[in-house]
């Protein structure tokens, strides 16, 4: 690998002195009274719904949501939930005309909205973009209050797909005008389960 | 207009056609002056903000400063998590490298997101010359390809456009009716259009935002979901990257990652922040690291700095001169300060009006969520440019005659006389051809203090 060997010794010509790696964990973030309270707020800032129910109440809250009780398909990573069985899914393109997507979070993060979304190794990621309407299911005992306690608490799949979700897909390309449904989904409704 | 543009050579002749028609200047200032704006009251709300930049800069320098084995380790960890890894020492390699595995795949049809590295590349003139459809999918960039020009801002590609002008290019496109204008139906349109893109494509090709080096994995940032929809869908993922992505690990992300959105566009962060770590089951994995230049950037200390952008645009928001000239005037992929700091590391004798279309007023520094020096760096490749004689004549001279005039106080007396008396009657050009010139005052400052002051 020539190429490789060059850039190396390339950026070890420049002969960069050492610089000490700084504490990136030792940032006092912000932190909130009631995180709750701050993570809905921060869901609606990132143009979502957010709505606290109780942890056995998932259905009826999704019976709550504009669209659901009239959508055909439903995808769903939340045993129980949805008609649409994605381990029987050969092909990503398959799931091209999903309505609704359900998804859990492992966390979600209340200076921001963000939902960690991880795919577990499944092939059918599609699905959360493909929707045209997410749900996120989350915890409210999982709620932290910035991005750095939530690196420092999750563990980073050795091999797979994880992302930070953060609302609805969005575009302002159009004369900063901001427009809810870009590619992805047109919205997206937080469920925050205590 | 682009094309008006496009025959201009210099910043100062492209920006003296952008400046033509007053009325789309100040449009243009104001729309992106909101973005500013936006961005100051999304720092404002988080008590740590300093500090997070300050730390962001040092993380930043920490790793450029060990950067050989960042890329190791990251290399390491990517080929484990069943990435394939590339490497390409010019622009030309990488395009090469990224042809070789589309033609090798038997692709001809490719959805792109936003990658300001393959726009620096040239990739997309490069694969349709061989035959690959080539679909940019972020809205702004699907805009101006549209058009066939660049983007003229990294993070807002179609800043320089108005609604009704994307309204006429998607009604000849898309067959949109007629004199629609009205943003939410027109993003509607091109979600379908890109849509029947995003099914039908056999490769998708990303940037890379940061590469994590301890677990090989690379994070990509939109708002549109673009990105994903790219990479889900079609059986080949190909990432590209600079070498100076690099973070060490994720507490390094968590930091940047909050400078990164609240600076670009003032949001909390980015809808979609994708953490890929190796292929998905059945699907290949590509990343492409880029040196085109950057080691060369690294070995200049005074300059070094500049390779701890993270491109959020928030440099390019605030600057006066791009508000007033836009994007294209720079003629390069990135604009703004921090483009007019880059550019001429490579083609210097090009790009050497760029560090002057700045009035080194240094909002720029002031923003940069990772403290870039960068008024001082344009002033630095002023020195440096004229010290290698690729400056104007006429400019040179100027300087020598400042430079021998400010050395000797009695010269100094004598051309405030004269600007005094003579400047008013001057002819209305060059300087003041677009400002008026300050009322002269009758006698100078010297003799002013004097008076007041009294005999010593």
């Amino acid at each position: 690998m020539p190429a490789r060997d060059e850039i190396l010794r390339a950026l070890r010509a420049a002969r960069v002195p050492e610089l000490p790696r700084p504490d990136a964990g030792a940032v006092a973030g912000i932190r909130y009274d009631d995180l709750r309270d701050r993570f809905a707020k921060a869901v609606i800032e990132n143009g979502g719904r957010c709505a606290l129910v109780l942890e056995g109440s998932v259905a009826a809250a999704l019976r709550q949501i504009p669209g659901y009780p009239e959508a055909r398909k439903i995808a769903s990573l939340i045993p129980g939930i949805g008609n649409l069985d994605l381990a029987a899914v050969q092909d990503p393109h398959e799931l091209e005309d999903v309505d609704f997507c359900v998804l859990p979070a492992d966390l979600g993060v209340a200076e921001n909205g963000a939902c960690w979304i991880t795919d577990h190794g499944r092939a059918n990621r599609a699905v959360c973009f493909l929707a045209q309407h997410l749900v996120i299911v989350v915890q409210a005992a999982t709620l932290v209050h910035n991005l750095h306690e939530a690196y420092l608490r999750l563990e980073l799949p050795k091999r797979g797909f994880s992302m930070w979700l953060a609302g609805p897909s969005k575009t302002a390309d159009i004369e900063q005008s901001l427009v809810i449904g870009a590619h992805g989904a047109r919205s997206c409704t937080v469920l925050l389960t205590s | 207009m682009s094309e008006a543009l496009g025959v201009e050579s210099t910043h100062a002749g492209r920006a003296a056609v952008f400046v033509k028609d007053e009325a789309r200047l100040h449009w243009h200032d104001t729309a992106v002056w909101f973005v500013r704006q936006k961005r100051d009251k999304a720092r404002a709300v988080l008590p740590e903000w300093e500090e997070l930049r300050a730390l962001g800069a040092r993380i930043k320098a920490h790793t450029l400063s060990r950067l050989p084995d960042y890329l190791e380790e990251f290399e390491k960890n990517a080929l484990a998590a069943g990435a394939q890894v590339h490497w390409a020492q010019s622009a030309d390699e990488h395009n090469q490298i990224v042809h070789g595995l589309l033609q090798e795949r038997g692709v001809t049809r490719l959805v792109k997101s936003k990658s300001m590295l393959t726009e620096e590349c040239g990739l997309n003139p490069y694969l349709e010359a061989r035959g690959i459809e080539v679909v940019d999918t972020d809205l702004g960039e699907r805009i101006v390809q549209f058009r066939h020009e660049p983007p003229s801002h990294i993070v807002m590609p179609a800043i320089h456009l108005k609604k009704e002008e994307i309204g006429v290019l998607f009604h000849e496109k898309l067959g949109t009716p007629a004199g629609l204008a009205d943003p939410q139906a027109l993003t509607e349109a091109a979600r379908q259009h890109l849509r029947t893109k995003f099914l039908g494509a056999q490769a998708g090709l990303t940037g890379v935002n940061f590469a994590i080096a301890s677990t090989g994995g690379v994070v990509v940032c939109t708002n549109e979901g673009n990105a994903d929809l790219g990479t889900a869908l079609p059986p080949i993922h190909i990432a590209c990257m600079g070498v100076e992505k690099l973070v060490p690990g994720p507490r390094e992300l968590a930091v940047l990652l909050r400078l990164l959105a609240r600076s670009a566009t003032g949001q909390s962060i980015t809808t979609y922040t994708s953490h890929y770590h190796g292929p998905r089951p059945g699907a290949e994995l590509h990343l492409v690291i880029v040196d085109a230049g950057r080691s060369k950037i690294l070995a200049r200390e005074e300059f070094r700095s500049a390779l701890q952008c993270i491109r959020c645009g928030a440099c390019i928001n605030t600057c006066p001169v791009y508000r007033h000239s836009g994007g294209h005037s720079y003629g390069v992929a990135v604009a703004g300060p921090i483009g007019s700091v880059l550019a001429p590391h490579g083609d210097s004798k090009k790009h050497a009006d760029l560090p002057f279309a700045s009035t080194l007023c240094g909002s720029c520094t002031d923003v940069c969520p990772v403290r870039i020096d960068l008024h001082h760096q344009l002033l630095l490749w002023r020195g440096e440019l004229a010290g290698r004689g690729l400056v104007p004549l006429g400019k040179r001279f100027a300087s020598r005659v400042g430079r021998w005039v400010l050395l000797r106080a009695w010269a100094y007396r004598l051309f405030g006389k004269l600007a005094r008396t003579l400047a008013p009657l001057l002819p209305r050009s060059g300087w003041t051809r677009q400002r008026d010139l300050p009322e002269m005052p009758r006698e100078s400052f010297r003799a002013q203090w004097r008076k007041r002051a009294g005999p010593r």
